[in-house]
């Protein structure tokens, strides 16, 4: 019935007229994400709010045009999400397309933008893929992927004895994405991996999982699955006394947000790495406070991420005196990256923007007052060892 | 250690349980669903979003009131028994004379709205809900571990499926329910208030769908999305179990639970659809299900 119904909004989509391209005095940037399935507040419309902030923090308006920014859910599936792309562009004079969460989607969206001569900027989706084989002059990689996942929270746990791993895998191409790139960074750093189970996507009940990974006596279950997924596996984890039989638990992909879902009593002391936290220095915490008091939520890496593409964006159409593709794509890969998510980040020329990640920490119950304060901060990582070299990444593009 | 094709029997017999706890799940639901269809014929789409606001309820009722689980496993039940009531009364009524598909249109949008509205004030990443002191811990039964709570999950699931299979095919009741739905007219002259029975199933079936989202609380995320990622199982146990047969719903949640366990052992990338393949072969095989009357 759902399949009907959405079927005839992408046909309407599809059946839209493209109507003649001009230059407008507009600047539009489009957030295209997931604002109703299991990553709604991992990106969702939070991500959006972000890209407001961005745009009213650099003033509303570049080289005299007014900035705007739309919205749209993509629904997690790449053909709905590239009907709302090609839309965008070719009756909406959207300029850009940012934050693409799902990694299905994101490469669609890509794909289709460098064919339209359109700037992608990714912050939400995590495969290496995108700055890989599958790169674009035009797209771009903000915020994390499953490389710099890997080797912050898999290098960490081998380094602290966590050696024996055993993977519960979402049965997608994320999920054998991070499985198999953590998988590597344990067997460099000389521990081993015993093996995997893959689980569907939005399974609710892991259990049978657990029990299979519990017996393998591993070190380390790897969660090699994002959101509601990993939330449930954690929470079930705590039933079969998982961590009291002395195994850990590594989330792969896990942010602020679900950390704020589960809540500390379930979450305490799990080690994950994201590329931003909010009450790590000052400006941080004064941009945490603002986004709060907009969206009541603490910011986690995809929206402060999306809050520097915005900016990074606006900034290159600036420098190159245009808001022309070419132009802008090369400002994007010159000019460094320096706000409140970046210091000293910078475009390699894959499209990847290297900044630092942090090895992070959930803290005990009780151990901070100071609502959302969840984290423990227990490693900078710089972005040149956590980022895959651009040079070993696949992508056509780098010469050298 | 022995093994029974390869595999340990240590986790076979875990497996085996876990299907069985998940069973206990989908027996409640589909129950619930069997219920409504079998006595009203309406399709109801909104039993995912009825067993999520269940959960809720708990939910809110601990964290605004502070009322724990033991009088919410009551409560919560009640709260979405009367609300599906009340929208019977106030609207589904209104479609029994129509085509089935009106109603089926009407709960599935009902269903979007209520997770639309829960997701607006809660997010997807949803809430914690910890489970009672007494139930907390676990017990290793020498093959596995077994959770108190996951234990507690069979025993009341159990207890609540046969309670309502009595109800309906034991007492005067349940006798005035199945004969309105064979002939409302009849029964009506009789002087038995027929529009109340319906009513009061729907409540009953929505109540059902509550009581598991409340049982459910502890071991899932609260999420408006945990209805959705159920409910579609729980119709294949119903159409597989014969559309309308209590009973049939009952065993075939079950088994069904089962048979899922094991299919996670043997090839965990199936496990989400081997309720649907074994789905289409009853149906070819025994097109009313496997307790349908009309085999």
């Amino acid at each position: 019935m759902r399949k009907a119904l959405l079927s005839a909004v992408s046909l309407a989509a599809l059946a839209a007229p493209a109507a003649a391209q001009g230059s407008d005095d507009l600047v539009k940037v489009g957030i295209l994400n997931d604002q109703s399935g299991g990553y709604a507040d991992f990106g969702g419309k939070y991500s959006y709010e972000a890209a407001l902030m961005a745009v009213e923090d650099y003033g509303g308006s570049v080289l005299g045009k007014k900035v705007e920014v739309v919205t749209a859910d993509h629904q997690n599936k790449a053909d709905i999400a590239s009907n709302i792309a090609r839309q965008w562009y070719d009756t909406e004079q959207v300029d850009a397309i940012m934050e693409l969460t799902t990694s299905s989607v994101a490469l669609a969206v890509q794909a289709l933008s460098q064919e339209k001569k359109k700037i992608t900027i990714t912050t939400g989706a995590a495969t290496t893929e995108l700055t890989g084989k599958q790169c674009s002059p035009y797209g771009f990689h903000w915020a994390y992927d499953t490389h710099a996942l890997a080797i912050g929270t898999g290098g960490a746990l081998v380094e602290q004895g966590g050696d024996s791993w055993y993977f519960l895998t979402a049965d997608y191409a994320f999920g054998y994405s991070l499985e198999e790139n953590t998988g590597a960074v344990v067997k460099e750093k000389g521990g081993q991996v015993l093996g995997a189970v893959r689980h569907p996507l939005s399974t609710t009940d892991f259990s049978s999982f657990l029990l299979q990974a519990q017996a393998s006596g591993a070190k380390v279950i790897g969660l090699a699955n994002a959101g509601l997924d990993t939330q449930n596996a954690i929470k079930q984890a705590g039933e079969f006394g998982i961590v009291q039989g002395g195994q850990r638990l590594a989330a792969l992909l896990f942010t602020l947000a679900e950390v704020h879902g589960l809540g500390v009593e379930s979450a305490q002391g799990l080690t994950l790495t994201e590329s931003f936290y909010w009450n790590r220095n000052e400006e941080s915490a004064e941009f945490g406070k603002r986004f709060m008091e907009r969206t009541g939520a603490m910011p986690n890496m995809i929206h402060a991420g999306t809050y520097s593409a915005v900016l990074s964006y606006l900034k290159a159409v600036e420098a190159a005196g245009s808001d022309e593709t070419e132009a802008v794509s090369a400002k994007l890969h010159e000019l460094p990256v320096e706000d409140v998510f970046a210091k000293g980040g910078k475009v390699a020329p894959n499209g990847r923007m290297i900044s630092d990640v942090y090895l992070l920490e959930v803290k005990k119950p009780g151990e901070s007052d100071v609502p959302w304060d969840y984290y423990n901060v227990l490693a900078t990582i710089p972005g040149d060892q956590a980022y895959l070299d651009p040079a070993q990444s696949g992508c056509p593009l780098v010469t050298n | 250690m022995m093994t029974i094709f390869g595999i340990p029997t240590a986790a076979l017999f875990g497996q085996l349980l876990v299907g069985l706890i998940n069973g206990s799940f989908y027996a409640l639901l589909s129950l619930g669903l069997a219920v409504i269809f079998g006595l009203l014929r309406v399709i109801n789409f909104a039993h995912g979003a009825q067993y999520m606001a269940g959960a809720f309820a708990a939910l809110l009722l601990l964290t605004q009131t502070g009322i724990g689980y033991w009088p919410a496993l009551i409560l919560a039940p009640l709260i979405v028994g009367l609300g599906g009531a009340l929208i019977e009364r106030t609207m589904l009524s209104r479609l029994y004379k129509l085509d089935p598909l009106y109603g089926l249109l009407f709960t599935f949008g009902l269903a979007l709205t209520l997770e639309g509205t829960f997701r607006w004030f809660f997010g997807t990443s949803g809430q914690p809900y910890a489970p009672p002191a007494a139930l907390t811990g676990a017990v290793n039964l020498g093959f596995m571990f077994l959770p108190v709570y996951r234990g507690w999950v069979v025993v009341a699931s159990l207890a609540v499926c046969l309670g309502v299979w009595l109800l309906i095919e034991k007492t005067k009741l349940g006798a005035y329910l199945r004969a309105a739905t064979e002939n409302p007219v009849l029964v009506q002259s009789f002087g038995v208030n027929v529009p109340l029975l319906l009513t009061f199933t729907y409540g009953l079936g929505a109540a059902l769908a509550g009581f598991a989202g409340v049982l459910a609380a502890p071991v899932y995320q609260v999420s408006p999305l945990m209805g959705s990622n159920l409910i579609i199982v729980v119709f294949a146990v119903v159409v597989v179990g014969g559309m309308g047969s209590i009973l049939g719903a009952i065993v075939t949640g079950y088994l069904l639970g089962i048979a899922e366990g094991l299919t996670k052992v043997f090839y965990p990338e199936a496990s989400n659809i081997v309720i649907f393949v074994i789905m289409a072969i009853v149906l070819i095989l025994r097109p009313a299900g496997l307790f349908g009357k009309d085999a």
